[in-house]
């Protein structure tokens, strides 16, 4: 609730800002005023934003008249809730902590089931394409397991883990396990190796060439990885808590339509795609942070 | 002829010192290499002998194919010969090593470090501490005049700085060889030149010994004091070369009676073996063939 408002508040004011005063600081000075200079250079960010807005805004309208008019062509709307439905849920769900327990243990869930699948499938990746033998070992399996949707683990992963909230982190890790896996082989496998040779040169040994050319190389693809693995886990963890939760923001989604709260079916879809969104951007983040070379 | 403002500050403080390499000998005695491959074994030198003396810069010409690479790999210890022994100093090859440079014909900066850290990479693993190794970076860029990108990432340079800086991060560890594989092949021909210039230069404050791979005949000429000729696959060596021209050499050498009589001979050396290399149908009689006047003709008709 706060820091819904605290982020919104902050994030309003500066483009207002920027359009109020750029045309009144432009006329006087001589050269463009800084506003405008730092308007211009970043015209295309500025732009992409604008469209942004316009695209969200026509589709909630669309949803709006969709709703209100209780449109019937073939796709019926007249039980989807309308944007202000929606609202007024958000509202009330907004004022009670339960609604954010649900999103914090989906969360909890999330960065377990994650990290835990990066943890092991980034090492195991890199070592995967640096030991011929290992990767002949490993592979057969994981090719067998892979198509395997973490969904269909739901059953299994009952029978596995002693509690509920194990076997679901561990349908959450199994979804982001196999992209990142695949990505940082794939990766290893791309290295060039005119570089491999430069370092070896260089004096560099076996260990300081892993390190210092293996890894970096390979660091876009793990992110790449990372990024689709992220999405995959978000995927098998709503499925599992429809399935079998008693929590989580899935779970809360799922009671909404046993329950016949149809506006809540929508506030829980729209947390799921804002927290899926927030967690990719994570991920970027963190990627721009540790391959500042390429930053653009 | 105007060098480069950072070739002639001959005398700018160098508070860096690489080693004083007085050795640095490399022999080839009858190396040959035979690749492996799926369909068959597939010789690629037969047998090459050759020297470099210490702190002498010999350069390799031959046709495409003909097995430089293979020679210069084996040499970095990266491939192991099939035949024969490859010394330095008397120790057979094992592996490669900070003794031995290489420039590789493609650009191989590190595009996750900066220039400097690029540098700085054969000194990190030689194991010196973060503070003496930037020190001794930035000396080494400033001889070669970087010192304005060292914090730049290596996508940010042009060819000719990339491999400036390629030929610094070789020289940084203190090589007493360095092997150079077509290294300006990519570059527009001024920047062969300056380039030419700088190796020339580092080469010669550095007293190490060169052995450069290269196709171009004038490159060859102007750079080396000697100058082996290889034949068309599998590679042997045909013909040695020295080049008596005196040092420091101008570009303005280029014209002159000796340098145009050596490329003379080296041209008509190396022009039979590209022919061969070509798959030995063509010949010179039929390269005059090609010449003639199709013009207006019906071309597979003609021929
Ligand atoms: N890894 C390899 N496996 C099999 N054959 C190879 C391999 N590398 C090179 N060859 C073959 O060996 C021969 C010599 O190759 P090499 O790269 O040493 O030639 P080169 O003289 O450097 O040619 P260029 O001037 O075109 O660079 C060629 O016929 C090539 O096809
Ligand atoms: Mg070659």
């Amino acid at each position: 609730m706060q820091t819904a408002a605290i982020s919104s508040s902050r994030e309003t004011p500066p483009p207002a800002a920027r359009e109020t005063t750029a045309p009144a600081a432009a006329p006087s000075p001589p050269r463009p005023a800084p506003l405008l200079r730092m308007a211009r250079r970043h015209r295309g960010e500025i732009r992409a934003v604008l469209v942004g807005a316009l695209s969200v805004a026509a589709f909630v309208l669309a949803w709006h008249l969709l709703t209100t008019y209780r449109v019937n062509i073939y796709v019926r709307f007249m039980n989807v809730p309308s944007p202000a439905d929606v609202l007024e849920s958000a509202r009330t769900a907004f004022a009670t902590a339960t609604f954010f327990q649900h999103v914090a243990i989906s969360c909890r869930r999330i960065l377990y089931g994650f990290l835990l699948a990066a943890a092991l499938a980034v090492p195991l990746g890199l070592l995967m394409g640096r030991f011929k033998l290992l990767s002949e070992i490993v592979f057969p399996v994981s090719e067998v397991l892979r198509p395997i949707p973490a969904i269909a683990w739901v059953p299994m992963a009952i029978m596995l883990w002693p509690t509920n909230e194990q076997s679901i982190v561990f349908i959450t890790f199994l979804g982001s396990f196999f992209p990142i896996l695949l990505n940082t082989l794939h990766g290893m496998a791309t290295v060039d190796p005119v570089l491999v040779r430069a370092a070896r040169c260089l004096g560099a040994t076996e260990t300081a060439t892993f390190r210092e050319v293996y890894l970096p190389a390979t660091l876009p693809q793990i992110f790449t990885g990372l990024t689709v693995g992220m999405g995959v886990a978000w995927v098998s963890l709503i499925a599992a808590e429809m399935i079998s939760g008693q929590f989580g923001i899935g779970y809360f989604t799922w009671e909404a339509y046993s329950l016949v709260q149809y506006s809540d079916i929508a506030l829980g879809m729209l947390a799921i795609g804002v927290l899926g969104l927030a967690s990719s951007w994570a991920i970027r983040l963190v990627g721009r942070l540790l391959m500042p070379w390429s930053a653009r | 002829m105007t060098a480069p403002a950072f070739l002639q500050s001959a005398d700018a403080d160098t508070s860096y010192a690489p080693p004083k390499t007085t050795k640095g000998r490399v022999e080839v005695r009858g190396f040959g290499l035979t690749y492996d491959t799926a369909d068959g074994a597939t010789d690629a030198v037969s047998s090459v002998d050759l020297t470099v003396e210490p702190g002498e810069f010999v350069s390799i010409i031959g046709p495409s194919g003909c097995g430089k690479s293979t020679l210069l790999n084996a040499l970095a210890g990266f491939l192991k010969p099939t035949r024969g022994v490859v010394t330095v100093d008397g120790e057979p090859i094992t592996g490669p090593s900070a003794d031995r440079g290489m420039i590789f014909q493609q650009y191989s900066l590190f595009p996750w470090k900066t220039v400097r850290e690029n540098v700085e990479f054969g000194l990190k693993m030689k194991g010196m501490g973060r503070s003496e190794r930037s020190r001794a970076a930035r000396t080494l860029l400033g001889l070669a005049g970087l010192t304005p990108f060292e914090n730049h990432y290596p996508d940010r340079l042009s060819g000719g700085m990339k491999q400036r800086v390629g030929i610094v991060r070789a020289l940084a560890t203190g090589p007493r060889i360095l092997l150079l594989d077509e290294p300006f092949g990519a570059l527009d021909a001024q920047t062969r030149l300056i380039m030419q210039q700088i190796l020339t230069n580092m080469w010669q404050r550095l007293k190490i010994s060169v052995l450069f791979v290269t196709h171009d005949l004038d490159e060859a000429i102007f750079l080396s004091d000697r100058i082996y000729v290889m034949t068309a696959r599998p590679g042997e060596i045909k013909a040695e070369i020295a080049v008596p021209l005196p040092r420091p050499r101008l570009p303005a050498m280029t014209m002159s009676s000796e340098f145009l009589a050596l490329r003379r001979g080296l041209m008509s050396l190396i022009r039979e073996e590209s022919l061969k290399a070509m798959g030995g149908e063509l010949t010179a009689d039929g390269l005059q063939g090609l010449a003639i006047n199709l013009e207006g003709q019906d071309v597979f008709r003609a021929l």
